[in-house]
């Protein structure tokens, strides 16, 4: 602690105070008899702490200088150190702003006095999930990370099962935990063959391991597996739309918004690892995060619950991300620095812009869902007129998330289409350019989706009766919302400064880069599309004042959406979210089945009969569940080794030891 | 000092089969409470003098000695059971077996490496053989109260084995190991607590209608 002293103002040091901090925030109301103040005092706590970590990480972003600490601990493994470079400082941003927006929001979504049971819990593990994260950036031994690891996978369940007395939550909360045990089987066969190549359980540095060395294969291989679990890549998402759908909605906002991102965090990191990458790792990273994207977001479009719907998306922005890394990889094998640089910087935005984006949608959710009571968006409708608020910030997050300029989405997509077609010229890896179409369609994909949603959501007129009458979102909760709204905003406004952002960690992983003027070459693209998204938006508003102000004008008369001059127009003509979507999903029939249950009718003047469908997920439900129950089968002659008898147990012990002793002789 | 030292583990292993072969409680319970004084008095035979000895001393001797058998015989007293009635194995059939694994474990001690200056004494294979007896009242036993012996039992041999390393063995590993003790103490505390209140009885294999169909 001396050092503490010492070196007040060194940022790492901050950022590791601040992480310290929010992760000791929760603690306070545990032991407080009223509910309330515990919940206030951790949600100042965390944003008072990420008010230092930001800048802190922000320093330690462009100063090029990496600090290290190191931990005094008497276990066998080596050193244990604390390194924060230009990739860790840039992901520790979104840890610090979601962590403190969805704390803030917290107070009004989750209430102590209504919650008196859940708050606690729930207030302490979110602070341990976020200051996990924010460690976990830093550490750099093997048996280090796995413990953070640990820590904020076990976190982000107890967050998951807040609600547990629900059957629903209870089964999502399993899904998650075998998924991310699964993976951390994986990272504990990473860590060890790391430490058989390098001697040490200390992260390698950039750029000093061979992908040739025998082990290289299966260390990638394990941390895509390992990694790729958390980060949701398929086909390694099966536990995401249930776990973020089933959990409170900022805790989604920080799972989808930053959990995920440690998931490719890892496999970044793992990935500068090595200088010598052979182009199969590129192109399966490639293939891989194309088909999440277009997958997931195909997912998106057929689901009827808003939170699945968002964590489907999270799977497509996870694939997209995963796309600009494997293009950033092949250009690296391949030697074009143009691709390293475009991949690289459209991946880690885009790592930023869903950090902001999503949490504003998941929050936003919170807010409807506490408006009307719940995620079945077939029930919602005409919100948008009792939260004009909610509305507003809503539409904001959906044209980002979208990818429609001039906000941040179109940024970074911008940015890896420039990619795919940089190299039409050049010759080699034509190919990328087929990847343009196929992110496109993911585009218009996701306006179907969040049409749907805002549309069935906000527009037409109320589904049911909890609908009618909502109300809007205190300020507690339209304050984070608006926040992530600005920025993203200021991204798509600015795109040449988020460029900035990104390029101290590309430079830090990829030092081959150095070299190329690209940071101005796309600066200056960048600041031409600044300079037409200000036109958009100017021209956005003139057309709205316009618009204002012809209403004003002419008498207005009001009717029900969709009344379409019926006499006794009902809500129920309008179309419904799943009408709505439903030619888009039977697009992908083979992979995304919407079971639809339809009556039969019969006659001029049936009777009342009810339709329902449930969106199947063809991977979970067809084969993943079908492989479990066949294992569960086929080890079922284990059963009969559990008697209950407790006596027997210890036989079992005892005749191990027995043939253990008889063996070693 | 250690001829005496061997003595008393005879006497260690005599008491292993008294446990054995009872079938009253309250005198299985004194036989392990005289054990665990014995075991307390050991370390100070063969190692010299230190005031780390002396804390082993006392508290092995306190723990094991006083405090365990007078929780347990509370225990039997408040549950009013006094013997332990239907043994899944006899009693002759378990000294039988007692008497077959204290033989196997002095010829299994005679064939491991050790150092020559352990090599002609009874400690190991006394620890083996008092680790079996544990083991077979564990497997053997229905009461929970007889449960709670078998791993008395089974770490009085542990703690014979690590009479040896006395010197050598940190503070943290016996505290780990009282620890272990008094975790699986209350363990058996709160499952003889519970399985008397569910179903009227110590019978730990009534403790089958918990299993998983």
């Amino acid at each position: 602690m001396y050092s503490l002293l010492q070196g007040a103002f060194d940022p790492a040091l901050v950022a590791l105070v601040a992480a310290l901090v929010i992760g000791c925030a929760g603690i306070p109301g545990l032991f407080f008899r009223k509910p309330g103040s515990g919940q206030i005092i951790a949600a100042a706590g965390t944003i008072l702490a990420a008010m230092a970590g930001v800048p802190a990480s922000l320093q330690l972003l462009f100063s090029h200088t990496t600090s290290t600490y190191l931990l005094e601990w008497s276990l066998p493994f080596g050193p244990c150190e604390f390194v924060i470079d230009p990739l860790s400082a840039f992901f520790l941003l979104p840890v610090f702003i979601v962590s403190a927006a969805g704390s803030l929001f917290a107070i009004g979504y989750w209430p102590a006095a209504e919650h008196r049971a859940t708050e606690r819990g729930l207030t302490f593990f979110y602070g341990l999930l976020a200051s996990s994260m924010a460690i976990l950036l830093m550490a750099r031994n093997g048996v280090f990370f796995i413990m953070v690891w640990e820590v904020m996978a076990l976190s982000a369940y107890f967050l998951i099962v807040t609600e547990h007395e629900l059957e629903n939550v209870r089964r999502a909360g399993i899904v998650y935990l075998i998924a991310t045990h699964t993976g951390t089987v994986a990272l504990f066969v990473y860590f060890s063959l790391l430490a058989a190549q390098t001697g040490s359980f200390l992260l390698p540095a950039a750029g000093s391991l061979s992908a040739l060395s025998p082990y290289a294969a299966a260390i990638a291989l394990a941390a895509f597996i390992g990694f790729g679990a958390k980060a949701g890549i398929m086909p390694l998402h099966i536990w995401l739309p249930s776990a973020h759908a089933n959990a409170p909605s900022h805790v989604s906002a920080v799972m989808s918004g930053v959990m995920l991102k440690m998931g490719l965090y890892g496999i970044f990191r793992t990935l500068t690892f090595f200088y010598d990458p052979p182009l199969l790792w590129g192109a399966v990273l490639t293939v891989c995060g194309i088909t999440s994207a277009l997958l997931g977001i195909a997912f998106a479009v057929a689901q009827r619950d808003l939170k699945r719907l968002l964590a489907c998306s999270s799977i497509e922005n996870v694939g997209i991300i995963t796309t600009g890394l494997g293009v950033a990889l092949l250009g690296v094998s391949s030697h074009i620095t143009v691709l390293v640089y475009l991949g690289m910087a459209g991946a880690l935005l885009h790592i930023l812009n869903h950090s902001f984006f999503k949490p504003l949608l998941f929050l936003g959710s919170g807010a409807i869902i506490h408006a009307a009571g719940t995620r079945e968006m077939n029930l919602m409708g005409g919100l948008g007129k009792g939260m004009p608020r909610v509305a507003l910030l809503f539409l904001v997050g959906s044209v980002s998330i979208c990818g429609i300029p001039p906000l941040n989405g179109f940024v970074s997509e911008f940015l890896l289409y420039l990619g795919f077609f940089s190299q039409l010229k050049a010759g080699s890896l034509v190919y990328l350019v087929f990847l343009a179409p196929v992110l496109a369609l993911v585009g218009g994909l996701a306006v179907v989706a969040f049409t749907k949603l805002y549309g069935s959501v906000f527009l037409g007129t109320p589904r049911s009766s909890e609908a009618a009458h909502p109300h809007e979102a205190g300020v507690t909760m339209l304050a984070p919302m608006a926040f992530f709204a600005l920025l993203c905003l200021l991204i798509g406004a600015v795109p040449q400064l988020a460029l900035r952002l990104v390029s101290p960690a590309i430079l830090s992983s990829y030092p081959q880069t150095a070299l190329a003027a690209f940071p101005a070459e796309y600066g200056a693209i960048m600041g031409r599309l600044s300079l037409a998204g200000i036109l958009l938006l100017s021209a956005a508003v003139v057309v709205t004042l316009l618009w204002r102000w012809r209403l004003g004008k002419a008498p207005a008369a009001s009717a029900p959406t969709w009344g379409c001059g019926y006499q006794r127009g009902t809500s129920r003509i309008q179309y419904g979210a799943t009408s709505f979507s439903e030619l888009a999903v039977s697009v992908f029939n083979g992979i995304m089945l919407q079971r639809v249950e339809r009556p039969k009718l019969t006659g001029l003047f049936p009777r009342v009969s009810r339709c329902s469908d449930v969106p199947t997920e063809t991977l979970l439900d067809r084969i993943i569940l079908p492989l479990f129950s066949m294992t569960g089968m086929l080890f079922s002659f284990l059963h009969r080794l559990q008697h209950g008898l407790m006596q027997v147990y210890m036989l079992y012990i005892f005749a191990a030891l027995f043939i253990l002793m008889l063996w070693a002789h | 000092m250690i001829a005496l030292a061997d003595q008393l583990l005879v006497l260690v292993l005599l008491i292993n089969f008294v446990s054995l072969g009872t079938s009253r409680l309250i005198f299985s319970i004194r036989a392990v409470a005289v054990q665990g004084v014995i075991l307390g008095i050991l370390p100070g035979m063969i190692h010299p003098f230190t005031w780390h000895l002396v804390g082993i001393t006392v508290v092995n001797i306190t723990v094991k000695g006083f405090v365990i058998p007078f929780m347990l015989v509370r225990a039997v007293r408040s549950a009013e059971i006094k013997r332990e009635v239907e043994p899944f194995l006899g009693y002759v059939p378990t000294l039988l077996l007692g008497a077959v694994f204290t033989a196997l474990s002095f010829s299994f001690a005679g064939k491991l490496p050790m150092l020559q200056e352990h090599q002609n004494f009874m400690f190991v294979p006394a620890s083996i053989a008092t680790l079996m007896t544990g083991f077979l009242i564990l497997t053997t036993r229905r009461k929970a109260i007889s449960q709670v012996i078998g791993y008395l039992i089974l770490e009085n041999g542990i703690f014979i084995f690590g009479l040896l390393l006395a010197e050598a063995m940190p503070i943290m590993v016996e505290a780990g190991a009282l620890l272990d003790l008094l975790v699986g103490t209350f363990v058996m505390g709160i499952v003889i607590n519970q399985i008397s209140r569910e179903f009227s009885s110590l019978d730990t294999s009534r403790l089958t209608s918990l299993k998983e169909e």
